[in-house]
């Protein structure tokens, strides 16, 4: 067991993958020579040379597109935005090309590709860089969406995400690189689509994924000292979803508060409350409620920025509200 | 090679003799056979189209047959081909049988893509026949990155990207051109300029018409010429096939072509007047090929005979694609997902 940060978690399991299948590269902006823009692939392109750790010029729509392409006919690309928001730009190719080519050819091709990088909110970077871009990316068939939140599953669901044959989108943290966490010696790849109980408890089920679970766990926490017992459910991987873990949970609990960041309309939440209710009707006490980012463009000002995104003293006041209720 | 195109479109008679070498008789047939084969299909699509037993889009190559046919001419069969939503040319030239196609387009389990592409994307994976795809310029990138697997695996392989002058004002053009040339990629872009971007002529949609330009900011070689012989597409494209070959050097080849039909089946084609189109039908490149193999000692009962084949093997492969099944809705999860998905 070594205690490693989430970044490097994330590089250990690139390199291990690299070492493993020549067919797999990374290519994205910085990725090289500049040691990443998040140091997330240092000492990369000294270990892989060029060939194999590709710095590209500042066109992601380009860079995706030719990820896509190479993977139909064989290599397995891991392709990094240097934050989602900019995959904005690549949507077309997530969207039409790597999530359709399976379909449209009749499963002829398909597209082993990884496309990776922080998502969420960082610290004051303003509205065009701090999107949740997952909402987006998990309502399309064909597209497969992790988010760890932990430097073991980091590593264990980007080793998956490289084996596995289809698009899978990792999402990543620029606010979790630096957290550390145990990671065993010989932590392998972990099934996609398994959620994780990461605190078990009674009264109530807190849903999270990515940053917000560290959220949910400093929530549950301090609603102990107040005699509240809370299950925290981390997703980490969005699509699929982990039905079975979130109903068991909820059986249990009978109460059930999803935390992400991300605005409220439509996203993760929604999708995690339709399903807790439509398979946990009768176990419910009390409504699903949702923990967001609010409804408005990521301000800049410091406190305000903190206000939108979700902490734990809304989480406790989601969970206070469903305790008061009659059960 | 030099960076000025060599054909002048004012030049275009003079460009080809029509005296063709006896060798280059026996392959011009070949050719002809392909060209005729891709319009009688579409011929017969269109037919179908009027019918009903085909839905959606239909975006008909009729008038362009000898790029598709001249260019792949100039291919190995384990080159890679990609292409826009006007596809069935290349397909079928790429070495999809009419069968295949048009149970597809029926949208039959038979077709291609087991009916669930249809018209606009057509896959070939046997013949390294990458698709067609409907979003404009979305897949110049993606033929970027199949000659970025070919240069990664030095498997000698060329890749040949196909779009129309309506591509050219869009962001993936310009990305999949610069990076092929940053990489020197093995790849050949070529546009099929047919001067409409669907209802929108040149001059409306180019500040400047000639396409092959954009080659020179991206330091890229260029080419571009009238498709009037389907053996100067040949020629010309397999320029560029060699510089990708042997060089690891993009080329942007802006091909000048026609197309006869509207955009799609539902475009009368307003936009353009009857004497125009009749002025490019007298130089359609398979009339051109069929008059050179009937006078230049090919001659006409052959051409006859070839064409009655053709005409059963169109007649059998609609016979094919009416009786095909159609689909099972159990196909769906499994070409979704490659394995299990639990959702």
């Amino acid at each position: 067991m070594r205690n490693l940060r989430y970044r490097e978690a994330l590089r250990e399991a690139m390199i291990e993958e690299m070492e493993r299948d020549d067919r797999v590269f990374l290519m994205g902006e910085e990725v090289g020579h500049y040691q990443g823009a998040y140091k997330v692939s240092e000492g990369m392109l000294e270990k892989f040379g060029e060939k194999r750790v590709i710095d590209t010029p500042i066109a992601e729509g380009g860079f995706a597109g030719i990820g896509v392409g190479a993977a139909m006919v064989g290599l397995r690309p891991i392709i990094e935005f240097m934050t989602w928001n900019f995959s904005a730009v690549a949507f077309d190719q997530i969207l039409n090309n790597a999530a359709k080519v399976r379909q449209m050819s009749g499963g002829q091709f398909t597209c082993p590709i990884v496309f990776r990088g922080p998502n969420g909110s960082a610290r004051q970077v303003g509205s065009q860089h701090s999107h949740s871009m997952e909402h987006f990316y998990a309502t399309v068939p064909g597209l497969k969406v992790v988010a760890p939140a932990f430097p073991a599953d980091a590593k264990g669901l980007m080793k998956a995400a490289i084996r596995d044959d289809n698009p899978v989108l990792v999402m990543e943290s620029e606010t979790l690189y630096g957290v550390k966490g145990d990671v065993p010696d010989d932590q392998d790849a972990i099934p996609l689509g398994k959620a994780k109980i990461v605190r078990e408890g009674k009264d109530v089920t807190i849903v999270a994924y990515s940053r917000t679970t560290h959220v949910a766990l400093e929530a549950a926490a301090a609603l102990e000292k107040e005699g509240i017992s809370a299950e925290v459910v981390d997703l980490l991987s969005l699509r699929p979803l982990d039905e079975d873990t979130l109903v068991a949970s909820v059986q249990k609990t009978h109460r059930c508060v999803v935390v992400h960041e991300g605005w409220p309309y439509g996203g993760v939440g929604a999708e995690v409350s339709d399903r807790v209710q439509r398979l946990a009707f009768d176990d419910l006490d009390a409504p699903i409620l949702r923990v967001s980012t609010l409804d408005v463009p990521m301000p800049y000002n410091a406190k305000l920025e903190q206000l939108c995104i979700p902490q734990p003293d809304r989480v406790i006041g989601a969970v206070k509200r469903l305790m008061t209720r009659a059960s | 090679m030099d960076q000025a195109p060599r054909a002048a479109p004012e030049g275009r008679e003079s460009l080809v003799p029509l005296t063709q070498p006896s060798g280059q008789l026996d392959k011009l047939a070949g050719l002809y056979r392909q060209m005729f084969l891709i319009r009688r299909v579409e011929e017969e699509c269109a037919r179908a189209y009027a019918e009903g037993k085909i839905g959606g889009f239909l975006h008909l190559y009729i008038g362009q047959e000898a790029v598709a046919v001249g260019a792949l001419a100039a291919l190995r069969h384990d080159d890679y081909v990609i292409t826009t939503y006007r596809d069935h040319g290349m397909a079928l030239a790429k070495g999809m049988s009419p069968k295949t196609l048009m149970a597809e387009l029926w949208g039959k389990k038979t077709g291609c893509s087991q009916g669930l592409g249809g018209s606009m994307h057509l896959f070939d994976a046997k013949n390294n026949m990458l698709g067609g795809y409907g979003i404009v310029g979305g897949h110049i990138p993606l033929a970027a990155g199949v000659a970025f697997a070919s240069k990664y695996r030095a498997d000698g392989k060329v890749t040949l990207c196909f779009f129309g002058e309506g591509a050219v004002s869009i962001g993936g053009f310009h990305e999949g051109l610069s990076l092929a040339a940053l990489w020197k990629l093995p790849i050949v872009f070529i546009c099929e300029n047919n001067e409409y971007s669907m209802g929108t002529p040149l001059s409306r949609s180019m500040s400047v018409e000639d396409v092959s330009m954009k080659a020179l900011g991206y330091g890229v070689d260029r080419d571009r010429f009238f498709v009037d012989d389907v053996l100067e597409v040949e020629k010309r494209i397999g320029e560029a096939v060699q510089r990708a070959r042997e060089l690891s050097l993009p080329t942007l080849v802006e091909v000048r072509t026609y197309r006869f039909r509207g955009h799609s089946m539902s475009d009368p084609a307003k936009y353009r007047t009857k004497d125009e189109l009749e002025e490019h039908k007298k130089k359609d490149p398979l009339t051109r090929a069929r008059q050179k193999l009937a006078t230049d000692g090919y001659g006409e009962p052959r051409l006859e005979q070839m064409e009655k084949e053709v005409e059963a093997e169109v007649a059998e492969a609609v016979k094919f694609a009416d009786e095909s099944p159609e689909p099972d809705v159990s196909i769906l999860a499994e070409t979704t997902y490659s394995g299990p998905f639990a959702s």
